[in-house]
């Protein structure tokens, strides 16, 4: 097994406040590794640390075979960055900064320029190469800025953020575009506030809180271990929501809860089949209209609940939030109708 | 290290050719520079010219050498707005993550702008010769005149910079180097001649290294330096004294900004 990326103790201090812990962690080479966290969790502070921009105030770092502290120069060699706001030259057309960039990494005039066109090619930007990119959308500058980092095609790429504020369209491309590099062999190191994109993206997944590592695993393995299957079931008004409560509190020892939305409610599933039926029962005998009733696995939502004991994570918006899977936002429209 | 240095020169090219692509992008940067040195000779030379008394010399001629360095001074803002800008945009920490000579960040700009200055300082010419400035000496003292004159700008350049890594914000710069410019040039020699000065006022003034760098390039062109027969120790050998205050700022002001530009990335 071949680690691209290992990390071991890493602290940073900012006078009173500590925003790194001692976090480590390990990422096998040609995988996409999902650090996920809220806002001021430390995911940005360490990856400007495997990055070479910040020095750890304590523990030490390797990247691409090389120590981020002493041999900084033979890891910016080896790594792209696209941090959490576009880093290009508003004033430059796309193909000039993608030029400039590969001049900066010394790829030579020529060979830059060979680059940028496969590049801007690939992310579908060769129609707007010759406009300043102060002109693109949001979504064209994170493909641009994307673009850019993997210039001198780098065998560790890191992402942070990178979906951050993009709409469903762009940020499913730019999905893609992540596991296209994976299939080629890049290994990535993701940052997201986003459940469903580590989900969607990540082989292992760490989730830090207030600068510390709260669960690291495979995605299956973070859910597993916060428990198995739930029954969720979708109600119509929050009254029948709290009506539920009852019924469903057959299907296992812990209570039943009532989701953000106040229509939702859902159970650990324990007692398998019977207790389903059990439910299914008095739900029927009830005066509670089910609008759904699905089992299913728990959502990185639910993991990181558990694990971190608040619900930290921002979403893009209320109707659309990306930890929830297509089937749940159909029945939200039925359920407003 | 030494891999980093082999690309010093080509990183600072590769730099300076993005800054000169947005000058070609937007000519009006050119404009911004040399509206406002216009509009200083047309007050100067025009209206308070006609109430100004140069002695054993006409202020038309002397007026000139103070536009161009008041020019040089101002640079300071537009310099350091940029890298101000630069820093917000996040442009600033990707070049920090490639294995570049990370100096040339700070050369690229700074020579960048000594380009401007000089184009700037053309574009002014014409303006000079039209209200009437004349030069009265050798090809090599008027253009020794003018290495100074960007030589200035080149350390203006440098000062910019470190105030733009120092605060970050493009409005805050522009303020601060508003304050500091402005004393600079008004407490000096560059619009008006320091004899009706007030004791205290006229040694400050004399003492202003500004003073000393307008009276070198007057003396070199052969204009009118407005001093009189006991000027303060710089004024008396002004054209040694300019090079080395310019030498002394460069030599206090870039590693100062070296040092600036690792703190304002790595926190």
């Amino acid at each position: 097994m071949d680690i691209a990326i290992s990390a071991e103790g890493l602290r940073k201090r900012y006078g009173d406040n500590e925003v790194l812990k001692g976090v480590g962690l390990s990422v096998e080479a040609g995988t996409v590794y999902g650090v996920l966290g809220p806002n001021g969790a430390g995911k940005t502070t360490m990856v400007r640390m495997l990055a070479t921009l910040l020095q750890p105030d304590a523990g030490s770092a390797r990247v691409a075979g090389y120590d981020v502290v002493t041999q900084a120069h033979e890891v910016r060699q080896r790594i792209g960055l696209t941090g959490q706001y576009a880093a290009l030259d508003g004033e430059l057309t796309g193909r000039e900064n993608l030029v400039l960039l590969g001049t900066l990494m010394h790829l030579g005039r020529k060979q830059a320029r060979i680059r940028a066109e496969e590049l801007l090619e690939r992310f579908g930007l060769t129609d707007a190469a010759d406009r300043p990119v102060q002109t693109y959308s949001g979504g064209m500058r994170r493909r641009l800025d994307l673009g850019a980092s993997l210039i001198a095609s780098p065998p560790v790429v890191f992402l942070d953020e990178p979906t951050t504020g993009l709409d469903l369209v762009s940020r499913t491309a730019l999905w893609d575009m992540v596991r296209e590099q994976v299939a080629a062999g890049v290994t990535i190191l993701l940052t997201t506030q986003y459940l469903e994109e580590a989900d969607q993206l990540a082989h292992r997944i760490a989730v830090i809180d207030q600068g510390k590592l709260a669960a690291e695993g495979t995605p299956d393995e973070l859910k597993s271990a916060v428990g198995g299957e739930r029954l969720e079931i979708t109600v119509r008004t929050p009254e029948m929501a709290r009506a539920a409560l009852a019924p469903l509190s057959s299907v296992g020892s812990a209570a039943p809860v009532i989701d953000d939305t106040g229509l939702r409610v859902s159970a650990a599933l324990e007692t398998g089949f019977a207790g389903v039926s059990k439910a299914a029962a008095e739900l029927q005998l009830s005066s509670v209209e089910v609008l759904d009733f699905v089992v299913r696995r728990p959502s990185m939502d639910e993991v990181f609940l558990e694990l971190t004991g608040h619900r930290g994570l921002s979403r893009p918006d209320g109707s659309n939030a990306p930890d929830e899977a297509a089937h749940d936002v159909g029945e939200l429209e039925v359920t407003q109708r | 290290m030494s891999s980093t240095y082999s690309y010093l020169l080509s990183d600072s090219a590769a730099l300076v050719g993005r800054h000169m692509t947005h000058l070609r992008r937007t000519p009006q940067k050119i404009i911004a520079v040399t509206l406002m040195p216009i509009m200083f000779v047309v007050v100067f030379g025009y209206l308070f010219g006609s109430s100004m008394q140069v002695p054993q010399g006409d202020y038309h001629e002397y007026i000139m050498a103070g536009i161009f360095a008041q020019m040089m001074l101002s640079s300071v803002i537009n310099t350091g707005v940029g890298v101000a800008e630069d820093l917000n945009n996040g442009l600033v920490e990707r070049f920090r993550s490639l294995p570049m000579a990370q100096i040339s960040v700070l050369i690229g700009r700074t020579l960048s702008d000594l380009v401007l200055n000089a184009i700037s300082c053309v574009a002014m010419l014409p303006v000079g010769f039209l209200i009437g400035w004349r030069l009265h000496a050798g090809p090599f003292e008027v253009l020794a005149g003018f290495l100074l004159l960007l030589l200035l700008g080149y350390a203006m350049a440098w000062l910019g910079v470190l105030i733009g890594l120092a605060l970050r914000h493009p409005q805050a710069v522009n303020s601060v180097a508003m304050v500091i410019v402005m004393p600079l040039a008004f407490l000096s020699a560059t619009f008006y001649p320091l004899n009706n000065l007030p004791g205290w006022l006229r040694t400050v003034a004399e003492w202003n290294p500004v003073t000393t760098v307008v009276t070198a390039m007057r003396e070199l062109w052969g204009n009118p330096t407005g001093m009189g027969d006991d000027p303060a120790f710089p004024l008396r050998y002004p054209v040694s004294c300019s090079l080395i205050l310019i030498a002394v700022l460069l030599v206090v002001v870039v590693p100062l900004t070296n040092r600036a530009y690792r703190r304002a990335t790595a926190q």
